[in-house]
């Protein structure tokens, strides 16, 4: 088969938002030989989910390193490796399993350019797949988006759609600050008909995105929490409310602008997140809209979020994580009453 | 081969992967000042290693006047560990890396970086003042021990580029307690990156003295554990400082992978000008180190070499003290501050909330400025 055909057959097929991370990094690599993957696992086995897979074999153990087994090491390693010139990719092999490299992380990699007066910045991309979902146990599930988010210097993303696994982790990698790249495990696996053949739109990092317009209320979300809002939004339908979904994509910045657009014109506004409520960032996001939007706001901006406990075992996990119900239960909270 | 089901094959017979006996350090700590190898030392090296002690002695004592005048937040001392930074920093090629702990703005000035910059850490104007590629020194950590996987890091870095580079990391012997020191030496050795770990084993973590801190044999001896050589050697004594961070340096260079190398000195100061030293040990314990001194060491050696005249001795005290006024008289001028750095350099271009913020404070700011 020759390889334009492999590639019609790869268009044809849906790909998974695994592959598209994949390939994001394959094409960055290729693109510039300075893009090294480093972490646990990544090269022969390419990885716990598979998303390094065939990086080693192509760009050679070089590029796509095994590293010890030690996440302080491979983080502070790759801060070394930025001070020279590279451009790190480090995978975290699961959200509980990174925070050995909080030192590095918080001390080093997110001041390095305030430190020097941007002499030495420190372009590394930190891959962690993060939430639940996918019947983890213990330490397999966290969502450790607020502990990042309260950290200066960093930027903080997630995709929550195959297109932009593949375009968002482009930008991360291409950025020249240390981004932290949250991957939703449980949407590895989901599919769209994006080709990774199709001309590649990098989105700019720190912009939202509405999923689903809509004029009733907003829903705010982002990563894993995207499907379960627009299906939400779908069966809100049903009862007459026309709900709009914006995915915020970037955490870190924080697109104000799309969102409070957003809720000034529905009056409205949900947040949800798998995170938990309490110090999550659903307060954070509450309080600014609340801040720029307050005249525009028909009710409060109310939280679906994980509840404030710590990870459950995954046979409980489905009573924690935000779902259809809880998210349409909330909707209906946005005291409908005073418009009839 | 088919394996046969009902009798399984022993398992290959243990065998180390390396073998250890050549990795361990010497029993005694490496010493040459006092002994014949002593005939075929470079004049011109031991003279520079004399002068540039004496300055670092200046300056460690210039920089903690200039705490009590409130010139500096705070000054860790290196008086009495001058040797090993100086030594180790003259040891290093120009392309090489430095990687300092806070305590090492000796070896940092020994690289000819201008002191003012070195000191702006500890003088509170900014947090690294300098610009690490000038003269490839990497910023003053504090955190302890995390420089060193920086260090593993670029090494490696250069390696994998093809680069002639070594990185020289310093760290202290509490350091050589927290985590970051097990994995960058680990990472080091698995990698072969060509980096040098010296520990300055000063005695004291601020109040805790090494026997609290380790139960190994020496911190030496930690390098065999993961694999590469230890190095024992006296810590004033700055030729064989010099000899044995130039050997580690030379191997590193070649191929030959890392090396741990503890240089044994003792903290003659405090931890900081903040810290109460009589708390925590006994005089006489720092009167036998002062006995043992690293410029008196040298000066001893070199005057019985008939290399240190009374006029050679004074240049070094009057270039030292040159070295103290200017420093005096530019350290009392006060740093120009500019508020607006503070949003300038947390990311590439500022976050809509950092143009918001810096904002609020450029209002605050040109409020004060009317009510003056």
């Amino acid at each position: 088969m020759t390889p334009a055909t492999t590639e019609a057959r790869a268009a044809a097929k849906p790909a998974t938002m695994a592959q598209a991370l994949k390939r994001a990094m394959r094409d960055a690599m290729a693109e510039d030989p300075s893009v090294h993957v480093l972490g646990e696992d990544v090269g022969t086995l390419g990885g716990v989910f598979r998303i390094t897979d065939g990086l080693a074999a192509e760009f050679g153990d070089d590029r796509c390193t095994d590293t010890p087994l030690a996440e302080a090491g491979i983080l502070g390693a790759a801060v070394g490796m930025a001070m020279y010139g590279l451009r790190p990719v480090v995978e975290m092999q699961f959200d509980a399993f990174a925070y050995p490299a909080f030192e590095q992380l918080i001390s080093h990699v997110a001041r390095m350019r305030n430190r020097t007066r941007g002499r030495m910045p420190l372009p590394i991309t930190v891959r962690v797949p993060y939430g639940g979902g996918i019947g983890g146990v213990e330490h397999h599930s966290d969502s450790s988006e607020a502990y990042y988010m309260a950290t200066p210097g960093l930027q903080v993303v997630t995709p929550a759609t195959v297109e932009d696994a593949y375009g968002l982790l482009r930008a991360a990698i291409a950025a020249d600050d240390p981004v932290v790249f949250l991957e939703p495990k449980r949407l590895y696996w989901s599919k769209s008909s994006w080709s990774p053949t199709a001309p590649a739109k990098v989105p700019p990092l720190g912009r939202a995105v509405v999923r689903r317009p809509g004029t009733g209320a907003t829903l705010i979300t982002y990563g894993p929490s995207l499907p379960v809002c627009l299906e939400a939004a779908e069966a809100a339908a049903a009862e007459g409310w026309d709900l709009e979904v914006v995915d915020l994509r970037s955490l870190v910045p924080f697109d104000d602008e799309t969102v409070c657009a957003s809720v000034r014109r529905t009056g409205r506004a949900v947040v949800v997140h798998e995170s938990t409520g309490f110090g999550g960032p659903g307060g954070e996001i509450a309080a600014r809209v609340t801040e720029r939007c307050f005249h525009h706001l028909e009710a409060p901006v109310l939280r679906v979020a994980g509840f404030d406990i710590p990870y459950p075992p995954p046979m409980l996990e489905r009573h924690h994580l935000p779902g259809v119900d809880r998210v349409l239960d909330a909707v209906a909270r946005l005291q409908w009453e005073a418009e009839s | 081969m088919r394996a046969v089901a009902h009798r399984p094959t022993p398992p290959p017979a243990w065998q180390p992967r390396t073998d250890p006996a050549p990795l361990l350090p010497d029993a005694e700590p490496h010493r040459l000042l006092g002994t014949d190898a002593m005939a075929g030392a470079d004049p011109e090296l031991l003279l520079s290693l004399y002068d540039r002690l004496v300055l670092g002695r200046r300056f460690n004592t210039q920089a903690t006047a200039l705490t009590k005048q409130g010139r500096l937040a705070v000054y860790p001392s290196s008086t009495g560990q001058e040797a090993c930074q100086v030594a180790a920093a003259l040891a290093l090629e120009r392309r090489d890396w430095l990687f300092p702990s806070y305590r090492d703005t000796l070896a940092a000035v020994t690289r000819g970086m201008d002191p003012v910059r070195v000191l702006t850490l500890l003088r509170g104007d900014w947090h690294t003042g300098y610009d690490p590629y000038e003269h490839r020194v990497a910023p003053l950590s504090t955190p302890l021990a995390t420089q060193l996987p920086h260090a593993v890091g670029l090494a490696h870095a250069a390696r994998l580029k093809g680069d002639d580079v070594v990185a020289l990391a310093l760290v202290g012997d509490g350091g050589t307690s927290e985590g970051d020191f097990h994995e960058a030496l680990n990472f080091a050795a698995v990698w072969r990156a060509p980096v040098v770990f010296l520990v300055q084993n000063n005695g004291f973590a601020i109040s805790v003295p090494l026997a609290k801190q380790t139960a190994a044999p020496s911190l030496a001896h930690k390098a065999v554990g993961y694999g590469m050589p230890g190095r024992l050697v006296d810590g004033n004594d700055a030729p064989a400082v010099h000899q044995v961070v130039s050997e580690a340096l030379a191997r590193a260079r070649s191929g030959g992978g890392p090396t741990l190398i503890e240089a044994v000195t003792y903290r003659i100061e405090a931890h900081t000008n903040a810290d109460d030293a009589t708390r925590y040990r006994e005089e006489p314990e720092v009167e036998l180190w002062r006995r043992h001194d690293p410029i008196l060491l040298l000066e001893r050696e070199l005057t019985g070499r008939g290399l240190l005249d009374e006029d050679r001795r004074r240049s070094a005290a009057d270039a030292a003290e040159a070295m103290a006024a200017e420093l005096r008289e530019r350290m009392n001028a006060d740093p120009v501050l500019d508020p607006m750095d503070l949003f300038a350099h947390v990311y590439a271009e500022k976050t809509g909330q950092l143009r918001e913020q810096s904002e609020l404070l450029r209002a605050e700011l040109t409020a004060e400025g009317e009510t003056r």
